[in-house]
């Protein structure tokens, strides 16, 4: 698509039919494009074909795409975005979240905000994005198991959403927690981790401008399977930092508990930053196998696993100082 | 004899043909490109586990032998055991040509630092030695010596076995129960092993086949 029309990157490729309007938009951001995403610049070859993502179910979203916090990688189809992934509510296995989420009910939502702020209690779905303007940014996801996607998400950032809540000085971290759903979710029949799953992010990494909540992916609104209706994405953390299906959002002024890090400390640190100088004892975190375009190439799917997953312009910042690798 | 021998000369081309299904059937997964978003692990996960059901059908042999008294089995077991060797090579070019690539000097971090690589690469090291004097010439020149050194297999199937226990994540039970599995096919096919000596000691051979003479008369 992009060497058809002369365009010297590659524009998203992702449904169909919002890639001429996506087009349009890419155009006119490019000539306001700094270059601020280093390590996005290493663009892999684009495909001759764009990977048209399947049609999925939800709903279409209305948003603006933010090409500044974009990548301009090679995406990772739809499907393989869908039905390839943790969410351990649903199974432990990568095919189980598409398959297993069928029964789950994203509607009616809402979500409990509580501690150390101006205004708590519970909410509406509705209520908590009223007045916010939906982006779309195109994020790499690094799963702490070495592989890695290109996605393109819908949300808006979190911190527009958090200050509306008027959080305390003494709100330190924010803690959040997964919906638990027995019924739902049978993956909670089985006490892999200690449910219902929590995750926690220190307040200036909540307040970050790359930290998004998201709604939609590929355009659309979020299937079960990736954290409908409304989860983290933080891009520059292993994967299972972007908790899904928000029920309740906590400022809180200790470090608050997180579900892997409590299951095996050693191996899952707080921050967990994506960082290829701290090993795993499963996975080196060196390089990446990433899992985008069409899939038909076996070869070549291995990345350089860059520190802060690529984001470190970003976000190095927030950890001045700081020793990494024991605050893993 | 002579008959029954005949029948198992017929049967080893089968054999043969069936023991390469596995690799026919992924190398057709991959010409259809019908391996799912992450075709690497599913040819990692299938070569190894693969290597490893040969592996422990080497191993079964002696006990099934036993069991059944059908002695003749013996014949499988060097296409049996040298299969394991093919889908374990093809398990490790898999991780370090098409998974790591150019990046295939990992191997080494990885050997060093992760344990389940480590016992994996060691289950494979151990089964060199084991392919390359598998052939009746070899068998000869070793005499005695053949058996001792053919006891390695235990120590890889003990590596491999313990391979795939480690690679499941803290708290996966679901995810342990095939390793466990395997692990205990593995513990079960060693314990079958104890009586046997013992009772060789005990009485000296037992009549009828010699175990050394029917390995080296394959
Ligand atoms: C140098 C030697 C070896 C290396 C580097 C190696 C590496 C690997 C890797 C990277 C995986 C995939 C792990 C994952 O998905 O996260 C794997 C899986 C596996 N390997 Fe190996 N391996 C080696 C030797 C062996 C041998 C000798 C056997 C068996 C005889 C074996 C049996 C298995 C099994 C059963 C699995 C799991 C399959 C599954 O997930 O269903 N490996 N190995």
């Amino acid at each position: 698509m992009a060497d058809r029309i002369g365009l010297p990157i590659n524009p998203s490729e992702i449904t169909p039919e919002s890639v001429y309007l996506r087009r349009r938009t890419l155009l006119k951001g490019l000539a306001l494009m700094p270059s601020l995403l280093a390590g996005c610049s290493d663009a892999v070859e684009p495909p001759a074909e764009a990977a048209a993502g399947d049609e999925l179910p939800g709903t279409k979203l209305i948003f603006t795409h933010n090409s500044t916090f974009s990548s301009r990688e090679v995406q990772t189809s739809s499907k393989d975005a869908t039905h390839y992934n943790n969410y351990y509510e649903f199974g432990t296995d990568k095919a189980d979240p598409a398959q297993n989420s069928s029964g789950f009910k994203p509607k009616p939502w809402s979500v409990e905000i509580a501690g150390k702020a101006g205004i708590t209690g519970t909410f509406t779905l509705e209520d908590i994005l009223k007045g916010h303007a939906l982006e779309e940014r195109i994020y790499r996801l690094r799963c702490v198991e070495a592989w890695s996607m290109v996605i393109p998400w819908v949300g808006i950032p979190l911190a527009a959403v958090l200050k509306r809540f008027q959080p305390a000085s003494s709100a330190r971290h924010v803690s959040f927690t997964t919906v638990a759903r027995r019924e739902q979710m049978p993956g909670l029949g089985y006490p892999v981790l200690d449910w219902p799953y929590r995750e926690g992010l220190r307040i200036d990494e909540a307040m970050h401008p790359l930290t998004l909540l998201a709604v939609g992916i590929y355009g659309r609104e979020l299937p079960a399977q990736n954290g409908a209706p409304l989860r983290l994405v933080v891009p520059w953390k292993y994967g299972y930092k972007s908790i899904k299906s928000i029920v309740r959002i906590e400022f809180v002024e200790q470090q608050p508990e997180t579900s892997w890090n409590q299951s095996a400390p050693d191996e899952y640190g707080y921050y967990s930053n994506v960082n290829p100088a701290v090993s795993h004892p499963r996975w080196s975190q060196g390089s990446e196998r990433r899992i985008a375009g069409d899939g038909f190439n076996l070869f070549g799917n291995r990345l350089q696993t860059l520190p802060f997953n690529g984001y470190a312009d970003q976000v190095a910042s927030l950890y001045a100082g700081m020793d990494l690798v024991r605050n893993h | 004899m002579a008959r029954s021998f005949d029948r198992i000369a017929a049967t080893k081309p089968v054999v043969f043909l069936l023991a390469l299904v596995p690799m026919g059937w992924l190398a057709w997964k991959v010409s259809q490109n019908a391996l799912g978003p992450d075709p690497v692990a599913q040819l990692e996960h299938n070569t190894g586990i693969w290597a490893l059901r040969f592996l422990l059908a080497t191993l079964a042999i002696t006990p099934a032998r036993k069991l059944t008294g059908w002695n003749a089995l013996i014949r499988f077991r060097r296409m049996l055991g040298l299969f394991a060797f093919f889908y374990a090579s093809v398990h490790l070019a898999v991780y370090l040509i098409v998974d790591l690539g150019g990046f295939w000097s990992q191997i080494l971090v990885e050997i060093a630092k992760k344990p389940f690589v480590t016992v994996g690469f060691l289950a494979w090291l151990l089964m060199i030695p084991l392919a390359i004097t598998s052939t009746r010439g070899m068998m000869r020149r070793l005499g005695r010596n053949w058996q001792r050194l053919h006891r390695l297999v235990y120590a890889s199937g003990l590596f491999a076995a313990l391979h795939f226990l480690w690679q499941v994540k803290y708290g996966e039970t679901i995810a342990a129960i095939e390793p466990v599995i395997y692990a205990g096919i593995f513990a079960a096919l060693m314990l079958a092993r104890v009586p046997h000596r013992l009772i060789k000691r005990r009485t000296g051979t037992p009549a009828g086949s010699a175990p050394a003479n029917t390995t080296r008369s394959q």
